[in-house]
């Protein structure tokens, strides 16, 4: 398969880990930001092919994760409203609030459904009138344009039986969180290709100058990941600290302007709680003031207030990489994926789903 | 002139569009329905209750499967074909020849009589290339809304003709396992059916019986250890549960595993994994390690198993526990997913 099967390439991977290991004279600590690269490094083995020193630590670019207990639990209650179609990604589904999960709302009765993309639950909208369709809107930079063309759709068809739940995250700010935390240990990081396919590179020149790290654009498949290693060890072991771009057959310096001008039309940055994080200013995508009424935060009710997690479950640690999924007492004990006790067992983003699924265990 | 029509009380037609409710009453429109429709196409005998069979010398395997998917004509197949299929596969997965079907119909009101004819003259194709006969059979219609056009549940009856045990306990550290052919057709051709998703040409259902490559296997005196048809759950399930079952460690080979392009193209898409997307014409063969050259030369002889080949072998660990050797040469596990495999959303 074109576009695939070079960048699965065994020869071309070995070459990769060969480079890496010449270049590298030092233990380095690096963060792949998002959680699909995650699950690429430990489906294909990648940190096996690595020099010894070289950890690599999971970042927080998983949506279904970061989406805190309280707007979940607004989601299912939305859900369960008998007027209320409520339309989400599959992901989405079997992510457990503090009371229950999609899955559950829609054996009780509710009417949940699995839409591939935020203009379905228009079109669902469009042929229901006398029903409140309501769109889950999870998800970085890459699926906001999605959604902020379903809104302005909405606005100019005048479909008034549209809303979305948006809980849209950016990336920049919660990278300046994760180099803020006490006792960061990330020296360097692979930045989510597809996320910087829409916004550009730009935003993170700042960052990579102000922390004095480097970040390298990345892909998803093992040569471009392999490949952004070995180029954010080259810049580690030359003491560079730039924006560099490794996925330039998907990125480009100013991303997608289309999309990009579709964003700031209907969101502005907004604060946002992150699940492990907390709360960051400006990470958050919200609907801009002309835009209210389609906002169902707005049309249902605001979330309860934040509650304090307890039990077992190290989500928040494991997000922010200071903790891996194996150092969790539950993980693959009381935590498994038919018995999630966090997001991060259940998402397919998730770093502790991507161990279950992907790792063998280790002998006791 | 119709007597009926002549007495000024004109009967609705069996064989009018749609299947309405009446068609399930038990009465005249019901009989009319079974005869012009089922006992046309498969011959099956409708005048009592049951199906008398001759003696047989061997043990009997029975096996019911039920049958749901939406739409009901897909390519390469349809939901008729696939009932046929699934029931004998599951009988040649045991050993047995497959001898006689039953065929239970719950037919939602509307459904089109000429798509309910369509299915059971696809039933009657398959059972008769399959050299089975479909002995028995029930109809029920429900309302409009309580049903998905059509649901069939078959049931079939084989022989084992030989002194054979073919189950997960019998297999032994050691063993090759054998992959029938290419993986993922089935579960895409219905997905991009189910969801408008255009391949073209498009991908094909795998769908086929499984009888004639049993019957070469154990023809050609080979000591057959586990059969499994890769249906739900794929082939990475079905290797767990074996695994499990028989309480010893799969060690399996992706270099060794093959998707076509289209398929994997469409799975790309849909961020499925194929080594657990269906298959309805596909199965694992465990045999002793000595026997798998002769077991492929056997299999590529075959029209449905012409891409068998090696895709891994059962090891000596007793953890019931399945790996895979990636193409880049490292290991991974493959476990049995908790529920059905979700598209991602980015």
């Amino acid at each position: 398969m074109k576009f695939v099967d070079e960048f699965r390439s065994p020869a071309a991977v070995a070459a990769l880990a060969r480079t890496i290991a010449s270049r590298c004279t030092r233990p380095w600590t690096l963060m792949e930001v998002c959680g699909g690269q995650t699950h690429a490094i430990v489906r294909h083995g990648l940190d096996a092919l690595l020099p010894s020193g070289v950890e690599l630590i999971h970042g927080p670019g998983c949506p279904v994760c970061v989406t805190p207990a309280e707007v979940l639990d607004l989601a299912h209650r939305i859900a369960a409203r008998p007027e209320v179609v409520f339309c989400t990604f599959a992901d989405m589904l079997r992510v457990p609030g503090s009371a229950t999960d999609l899955f559950t709302v829609k054996s009780a009765g509710g009417d949940v459904r699995t839409v591939l993309s935020p203009l379905d639950a228009l079109a669902v909208a469009a042929r229901h009138p006398d029903r409140e369709v309501v769109f889950f809107a999870v998800g970085f930079e890459t699926t906001a344009p999605a959604t902020a063309l379903a809104v302005a759709e909405a606005r100019q068809r005048g479909l008034g039986n549209f809303s979305v739940l948006v809980t849209h995250v950016r990336v920049p700010p919660a990278l300046t969180a994760i180099l803020r935390e006490p006792g960061n240990r990330v020296q360097g990081f692979l930045a989510a290709g597809h996320v910087c396919a829409v916004m550009g590179t730009a935003e993170y020149d700042a960052i990579a100058r102000d922390f004095g790290v480097p970040i390298v654009v990345t892909g998803f498949e093992p040569v471009d990941i392999l490949d952004g290693i070995a180029r954010c060890i080259g810049q580690l072991e030359a003491g560079r600290a730039e924006v560099e771009n490794a996925y330039e057959r998907a990125v480009r310096r100013d991303g997608n302007a289309h999309a990009r001008a579709l964003m700031r039309a209907v969101f502005e940055p907004g604060e946002r709680r992150w699940r492990g994080l907390g709360s960051i200013p400006e990470s958050g995508l919200v609907l801009r003031r002309e835009y209210a009424q389609f906002d169902a935060e707005l049309r249902f009710g605001p979330p309860a207030a934040a509650t304090a997690t307890e039990g077992p479950c190290i989500s928040g640690a494991v997000l922010t990489g200071q903790r891996k999924p194996t150092d969790c007492p539950a993980f693959g004990t009381r935590c498994t994926p038919e018995h999630p006790l966090g997001a991060t067992m259940v998402s397919s983003e998730g770093a502790c789903a991507a161990y279950h699924r992907y790792r063998l265990p280790q002998p006791a | 002139m119709d007597p009926d029509e002549a007495a000024g009380c004109p009967v609705p037609l069996a064989t009018g569009e749609r299947v309405t409710l009446a068609h399930g009453g038990g009465g005249a429109l019901m009989h009319e329905l079974v005869r012009t429709v089922f006992a046309a196409a498969l011959g099956t005998d409708t005048r009592h209750d049951g199906a008398v069979l001759d003696p047989v010398a061997g043990r009997l395997v029975t096996t019911t499967d039920g049958f749901v998917v939406r739409p009901l004509f897909f390519p390469g197949g349809d939901i008729g074909a696939l009932a046929v299929h699934g029931t004998i596969n599951d009988l040649a997965m045991c050993g047995a020849r497959p001898l006689a079907l039953s065929a239970g119909f719950i037919i939602e009101e509307g459904l089109p009589v000429v798509d309910l004819r369509r299915v059971v003259e696809s039933m009657a194709d398959a059972a008769r290339r399959a050299g089975v006969t479909i002995v028995s059979g029930d109809t029920k219609v429900v309302e409009r809304g309580h049903g998905d056009g059509l649901y069939v549940t078959t049931s079939g009856i084989g022989l084992l003709e030989r002194d054979i045990r073919i189950h997960p306990d019998a297999v032994r550290p050691g063993d090759a396992v054998i992959l029938s052919g290419d993986l993922g057709r089935h579960g895409m051709a219905v997905l991009c059916a189910r969801e408008g998703l255009a391949a073209d040409p498009p991908i094909e259902s795998d769908q086929q019986s499984l009888w004639p490559a049993v019957a070469a296997l154990l023809d050609a005196g080979l000591e057959v250890h586990c059969l499994r048809d890769l249906t739900r759950g794929g082939f990475a399930t079905c290797s767990v549960e074996i695994a499990r079952s028989a309480g010893l460690d799969i060690e399996l080979d992706e270099a060794a595993i093959t998707v076509a392009p289209p398929v994997a193209a469409a799975c790309e898409l849909l961020g499925l994994d194929p080594l657990y997307v269906a298959n309805e014409g596909r199965f694992m063969l465990v045999l002793p390690a000595a026997q798998a050259d002769a077991a492929i030369d056997v299999l590529r002889r075959q029209p449905g198993t012409a891409g068998a080949a090696v895709a891994g072998r059962v090891g000596a660990g007793r953890n019931g526990r399945v790996s895979l050797r990636t193409r880049l040469g490292t290991w991974r596990h493959v476990p049995m997913l908790s529920g059905a495999q979700l598209p991602r959303i980015c």
